[in-house]
């Protein structure tokens, strides 16, 4: 009962908070952004793509937590090394799973043809449309709550950092989210768009892995040249960011990095749609 | 309240249109006739803003689709030629999605659908969900969005494609209706839709407008137009024809494909400004040279006629 207290008071209510936020901005928002997220939101629960998503994303995210990766043997009460750690693999695929239909199906029904003759600014769509995907993608952390309460359960852990780490793990879906949707502006098929933004977002992660990192910071010899390129990749790598964030290294720094890389890949989408009609 | 001046659109190296400029004032309706391919989606994508033009300018009321765009959309409705929807959800759904889109106030968004759905005849489909229609609902529901929000253009990509004739007949006169107060351009391949709704048309062919008019005025621009087809009777060919070109009011005659089983058929070409005295001449002609008259008839020309000359003659270039 106590720890149903503890996590009433440190989870349900941040994320109360978060929507009751994210409501009244939505209501500050056009009324065409907020007539686009509902479409969009309504249609991923009136098809079966969102349950089926959503299971999927909670079997293997706390199934492997439970059963593989050891949070039970581990005798720590912490969720940064079992749990965490591996979330951004997983969000590697269900994030452009997620995305991968926001402009991609709009095109292979040619309903972009009238979404882009209504009185509206390219601009409301893409924001409309990435904010139902996100919020698709914030329901799935959601009830991910299992895990916590089982960890609650077991021992006294630091929830402050369990919450940083849900934070974390939000901030780098949302940019594999942004990356998906300018990729799914590119193609009119769901599947080139899931499987472009999978390697993409798989790149963008691999790229702060640690030996790799090491490579590409002491390459020498003929490649040489290739290093700022290279150099410029990493810094786009996410891996970094997380690993702070979520280990509850609260950092500005880091917070920014998400953010705009986030509202870049907005723009890239806006730009890519207005070539596509040119 | 239509204005496109000198439109140009290419991909990449070819030329989808070129230097097309015409106004469509409210009360008209303009078709656009022409071949597969001729511009005129294309056109009709521009001004709707879907697609941004090369070169010319496009003012919807007074605003420039380019320079003003939100305000030159809002008073357009557009039906897209493949009569695209979102196929997840039901008629009604998708049609309050429109009405919500184009700035339809709240308190006015019900009525508005009800009044869409029971000009298109949608009642029966209204909570059903979009993937289950058959083609002609689907199309009728698409053409409900376009009229959704009671704009005074409207822009109409081949909207009887896909429907059975009643419904193709009961949508020609729905164009008629609302082009006594709106301004309307519609694309068809169908010729007699044209003579049933339309106050104007122009026919297209690689880009350019090649004729334009009323109906009526393209009619009699087709080579046909004015001319008689006599059918005879009891008489030696080559004589008629002699005595027929001997007359002060014919120009030329023509033989006429084998459409007839029975005696001598010719079409006969009035001379300049003498079509009205025609028939009553060559009438009299053949009954006193005691021939036995099965048909005399007019011709008022045919648009499809006129269609065939002028994008063929292109086309053979």
């Amino acid at each position: 009962m106590e720890a149903f207290a503890v996590l009433l008071k440190d989870f349900a209510i941040p994320v109360l908070i978060v929507s009751a936020v994210f409501i009244i901005t939505l209501q500050l928002l056009p009324r065409e952004v907020r007539t686009i997220f509902k479409r969009e939101l309504t249609s991923y629960f009136t098809s079966p793509i969102a349950y089926v998503l959503f299971v999927v994303f909670l079997l293997v995210s706390n199934g492997l937590t439970f059963f593989y990766l050891g949070v039970l043997e581990s005798g720590e009460a912490s969720l940064y090394m079992p749990y965490f750690q591996y979330l951004p693999w997983y969000l590697v695929l269900i994030a452009p799973a997620v995305g991968m239909r926001l402009w991609s199906e709009e095109q292979r029904q040619g309903t972009l043809e009238l979404l882009l003759t209504m009185p509206l600014s390219p601009w409301h769509g893409i924001l409309g449309k990435f904010l139902a995907a996100a919020v698709v993608l914030f329901g799935m952390l959601v009830l991910s709550f299992p895990i916590v309460w089982t960890i609650n359960y077991l021992g006294d852990p630091d929830n402050g950092v369990i919450l940083s780490g849900f934070i974390a793990t939000y901030f780098v879906s949302l940019c594999f989210l942004a990356v998906t949707s300018v990729i799914s502006a590119m193609t009119r098929s769901q599947l080139v768009a899931l499987l472009v933004s999978v390697f993409i977002c798989l790149t963008l992660w691999l790229i702060g892995l640690p030996p790799i990192a090491d490579f590409i910071m002491n390459i020498t010899g003929p490649f040489e040249f290739t290093k700022p390129v290279l150099q410029f990749f990493y810094s786009l790598g996410m891996m970094p960011h997380f690993t702070e964030l979520a280990k509850g290294v609260l950092n500005i720094r880091d917070i920014v990095f998400f953010i705009s890389f986030i509202v870049v890949c907005l723009i890239a989408t806006s730009v890519v749609l207005r070539v596509k009609r040119a | 309240m239509i204005e496109v001046k000198n439109l140009h659109k290419s991909f990449g190296s070819k030329l989808a249109v070129d230097g097309i400029s015409f106004t469509v004032k409210k009360g008209e309706v303009l078709g656009f006739l022409g071949p597969n391919g001729a511009g005129k989606s294309t056109t009709m994508r521009m001004v709707t803003g879907f697609l941004p033009a090369t070169e010319g300018s496009i003012s919807i009321g007074g605003s420039d689709v380019e320079g003003d765009e939100i305000a030159a959309k809002s008073k357009i409705g557009y039906l897209p030629e493949s009569a695209p929807l979102y196929s997840d959800m039901t008629v009604e759904a998708f049609l309050k999605f429109s009405a919500e889109m184009r700035g339809v106030p709240k308190g006015e968004i019900k009525e508005a659908v009800d009044k869409a759905i029971a000009t298109t005849f949608l009642e029966k489909v209204r909570h059903q969900s979009i993937e289950t229609l058959s083609k002609g609902f689907r199309h009728r529901t698409c053409f409900a969005q376009s009229i959704i929000h009671d704009p005074e253009v409207l822009i109409l990509d081949e909207p009887t494609d896909g429907l059975d004739p009643n419904q193709k007949h009961e949508v020609r006169q729905l164009i008629k209706r609302m082009g006594k107060t709106k301004a309307i351009i519609f694309s068809t391949h169908i010729l007699e839709e044209v003579e049933a709704s339309c106050t104007r048309a122009v026919i297209i062919d690689r880009g350019k407008i090649i004729a334009d008019g009323t109906p009526d005025q393209l009619k009699n621009k087709s080579k046909n137009a004015g001319s008689a087809i006599l059918r005879v009777d009891g008489v030696e060919k080559q004589v008629l024809i002699k005595e027929i070109e001997k007359l002060s009011e014919v120009k030329s005659t023509d033989s006429v494909p084998a459409l007839y089983e029975e005696g001598i058929a010719l079409r006969v070409f009035p001379d300049k400004g003498k079509k009205d005295k025609l028939a009553a001449a060559l009438a009299k002609l053949v009954t006193e040279k005691g021939g036995e008259l099965r048909e005399l008839r007019m011709e008022e020309g045919r648009l499809d006629e006129l269609f065939r000359e002028i994008t063929k003659s292109d086309n053979e270039e």
